[in-house]
């Protein structure tokens, strides 16, 4: 053996690699078909390689270090983690009221993730699949696509998104992984300059917001047909809502509505969730499958997000907003919306929203208060709900006597929408399956429906929207009949 | 004036007294040299080695050695800034020392003797122990994954506060720091929260209870300014990061 691989000469500029059994292996979306005697779609399962293991890694550690630690959970959103632990140490240290400041730069700092989530998942996941159709070649189906076609909105999109993150970055300290939170409050106020950065580009950004409503209503209604039944399922709704049973993104009731919109529940406090939500656990699948308790198993799924949110809320507290949802809510002829493309465009409506809510919030002096932080007793348990981007998230936390977590129970949005996303993919493939023979058209269909849902798979996001994806086609005795494959340059394989 | 001794640093003439080590000379003359182990207050222990400098062609470690007329010293060349780098890179793959998760990150002098190196990477594999966080003390916070075994809690704990709390144990690779009491537990020792080795860690390993974040990013002690600049944590603690009127809203002890 030649001595020169044995020592190299200059070791540290070589990097050492590990081989750790512990790799995550990229993640794809994984689907599987299941086909009964009379070769109709029965099933179709979303396998999600999900990260777990979350509440273990929590385990152990000190309650004060929540908001900051969870934010390692998720880096595609991290400041809802974030928020969500501080609400539930909030708890743990009884702050039951927070300082108006700590407050308002809360829900300022969720407002702004919000925004640039939702700028992200529209402009480069979803816009080349709506401006260009989901028959355009996916070459050109993707953000490149529409930075050729349509520069001046994929310029706004990327300053929307921009401006989401100089909110984080100001209330929190950076622009990803912050530490703005802390239990009973925040960590900093803002400065008059901040406040007026901030305040030059809001309505710039308000009428950018608007563009974009008006763009996806557009291409909603020029394909009114196809975007109504295209993976729509009927489901329940759950999201918060405000005392008032406003909108609401960072603190409210529990409100549930069945399919005719007639309410399930209402105005539950968070604190007592378990009551009201059950997860149930499949074989196949690493995600639970929660659902209301008093509907059951079978009929209790729910769908959580832009669509249960503005389908939930009986106004908006801000006025663009509000007259979109009323066109939007037209739509539904008295029913809940329940077309999954509507996704898109109450995400759009949520996003002006945010922008309208941003712009009100920065008026406001108690931005620039001192008075930060408020505790009382510390108690053993804490819950933190809040609407995140992609729907309604759960933290909930138990502690000894020494202020360390013994107990962490979360449920993340995309969780909440697992069940509703494999029936919109069931859906869809029973629609475009032909014969026993998997397309490519089935294939990007799927991808399409799954979309839909801005699930936080690792995978939906990857490479701006070239999510590498697999999906399988099982008959009735579980045999393989078919599989594609794309990978993440948009090439469709079969390999069988 | 032409009594003073010195010696050669970096091409400067640093002046020095009978007794100084390399380390103190440089210091007051305002030559940073890397230390975590070091505190000036203290007698040195030479433990950590990164204060290594090159002394005539060897490598010494600056923090024990005897100032000496004939020393022309390297404390800043690359190669010695690569010595340095490994040994950090070692000191960082033997813990866990996730600094995103940390409480002492921005103000921390391993993070920040290591951003002097300019260390980029931890180079080596990760031994990922399994260490765990002891919180039996109504005031203070141990967190073993944090600790890079630099003896000051331990020195302080004896020479100063009397009370030899702290101890190192163990040898090479199995050497750990254990707490004087016979649970083992740090709530269980004399340890109280104004005592001096409370306050001396220069990492995260000993940290006040119940508190975490309160200081903005872009606030904290090496956000603006290097280690070089700024100097060691322990010169920097305030009545403000102190322990002390903190624990007392939660200390169970009644
Ligand atoms: S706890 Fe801190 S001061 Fe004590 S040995 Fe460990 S690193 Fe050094
Ligand atoms: S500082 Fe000199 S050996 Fe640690």
């Amino acid at each position: 053996m030649s001595s020169t691989l044995e020592t190299a000469a200059n070791p540290q500029i070589l990097k050492r690699i590990a081989i750790d059994p512990l790799t995550r292996v990229e993640g794809h979306g994984k689907v599987t078909l299941l086909q009964d005697d009379n070769n109709n779609i029965k099933q179709a399962r979303l396998h999600i390689t999900e990260f777990r293991g979350f509440e273990k890694f929590i385990q152990g550690r000190p309650y004060w270090e929540l908001p900051v630690l969870v934010q390692r959970l998720c880096g595609i959103c991290p400041v809802s983690h974030h928020l969500a632990a501080a609400k539930a140490t909030d708890m743990i240290v009884s702050a039951s009221e927070l300082t108006p400041t700590a407050d308002k730069i809360r829900r300022l700092m969720h407002f702004g993730q919000t925004l640039q989530s939702h700028a992200l998942h529209f402009f480069h996941l979803c816009s080349p699949d709506l401006l260009f159709g989901f028959d355009d070649d996916v070459r050109h189906r993707n953000i490149v696509g529409v930075i050729e076609d349509h520069p001046e909105i994929a310029r706004q999109g990327v300053l929307l998104r921009k401006f989401g993150q100089e909110i984080i970055r100001i209330t929190s300290g950076k622009r990803i992984h912050g530490t703005g939170a802390i239990p009973g409050g925040v960590n900093k106020s803002l400065s008059k300059s901040e406040v007026a950065y901030l305040q030059a580009d809001v309505q710039q950004v308000i009428a950018w917001a608007q563009d974009a409503v008006q763009l996806v209503k557009k291409v909603f209604f020029e394909h009114y047909d196809y975007h109504q039944a295209f993976a729509s399922i009927e489901s329940n709704m759950m999201s918060l809502v405000r005392p008032d049973g406003a909108f609401e993104l960072y603190d409210g009731g529990l409100r549930a509505r069945d399919i005719r919109g007639n309410s399930i529940f209402d105005h539950v406090d968070y604190r007592q969730y378990e009551e009201y939500i059950r997860e149930n656990v499949k074989n196949w699948s690493y995600m639970k499958f929660p659902f209301i308790t008093s509907l059951g198993e079978e009929d209790g799924w729910y769908r959580v997000g832009p669509l249960a949110r503005v389908n939930n809320c009986d106004f908006f507290g801000t006025e663009l907003a509000e007259q979109e949802r009323i066109q939007f809510m037209a739509i539904g002829n008295g029913l809940p919306v329940q077309s999954t493309l509507a996704f898109h465009w109450a995400r759009l409506i949520e996003l002006l929203h945010c922008t309208e809510a941003i712009a009100e919030i920065l008026e406001d002096k108690d931005l620039r208060g001192k008075e930060l932080v408020n505790k009382g007793e510390l108690v053993c348990c804490g819950t933190g709900v809040i609407e995140a981007p992609r729907g309604t998230l759960f933290h909930h936390y138990e502690i000894n006597d020494e202020g360390i977590v013994e107990k962490a129970s979360l449920i993340v949005s995309t969780t909440n929408n697992n069940q509703a996303m494999n029936e919109s993919i069931r859906k869809v493939s029973s629609q475009y399956l032909d014969g026993n023979e998997l397309s490519e058209a089935l294939l990007n269909q799927v991808e399409v429906a799954i979309r839909a849902y801005d699930p936080c798979l690792s995978c939906a996001t990857h490479a701006m929207g070239k999510m590498p994806m697999e999906i399988s086609l099982l008959d009735a005795n579980n045999e393989l009949i078919d599989r594609l494959e794309k990978n993440s340059s948009g090439q469709i394989n079969r390999t069988l | 004036m032409s009594t003073e001794k010195t010696f050669r640093l970096d091409g400067r003439d640093i002046p020095f007294i009978e007794g100084d080590t390399v380390m103190d000379a440089a210091l007051r003359a305002g030559e940073y040299i890397p230390h975590l182990c070091h505190n000036p207050e203290f007698p040195p222990h030479g433990s950590c080695r990164v204060c290594v400098v090159d002394v005539n062609g060897r490598h010494q470690c600056s923090c024990t050695l005897p100032a000496d007329e004939n020393m022309d010293v390297d404390n800043s060349s690359e190669a010695i800034t690569d010595v340095r780098r490994s040994l950090l890179q070692m000191l960082f793959v033997e813990g866990n020392h996730t600094c995103p998760g940390c409480e002492k990150s921005g103000a921390c002098q391993l993070q920040a003797v290591a951003y002097n190196t300019r260390m980029l990477n931890p180079h080596f594999t990760h031994f990922f122990p399994k260490r765990s966080i002891d919180a039996s003390h109504p005031e203070i916070v141990f967190y073993y994954n944090r600790c890079i075994l630099c003896g000051l809690c331990e020195r302080v704990s004896r020479d100063i506060d009397k009370k030899s709390v702290f101890a190192i144990t163990g040898r090479g690779i199995n050497s750990k720091l254990e707490f004087n009491s016979l649970s083992g537990k740090l709530g269980d020792t004399e340890l109280s929260a104004d005592d001096k080795a409370a306050s001396v860690c220069p990492v995260g390993a000993i940290l006040p209870k119940y508190k975490g974040f309160e200081v903005p990013i872009g606030e904290r002690l090496y956000d603006t300014k290097p280690i070089s600049v700024v100097g060691d944590v322990a010169a920097n603690h305030s009545a403000e990061d102190s322990v002390l009127g903190n624990a007392d809203e939660y200390s169970s002890d009644e």
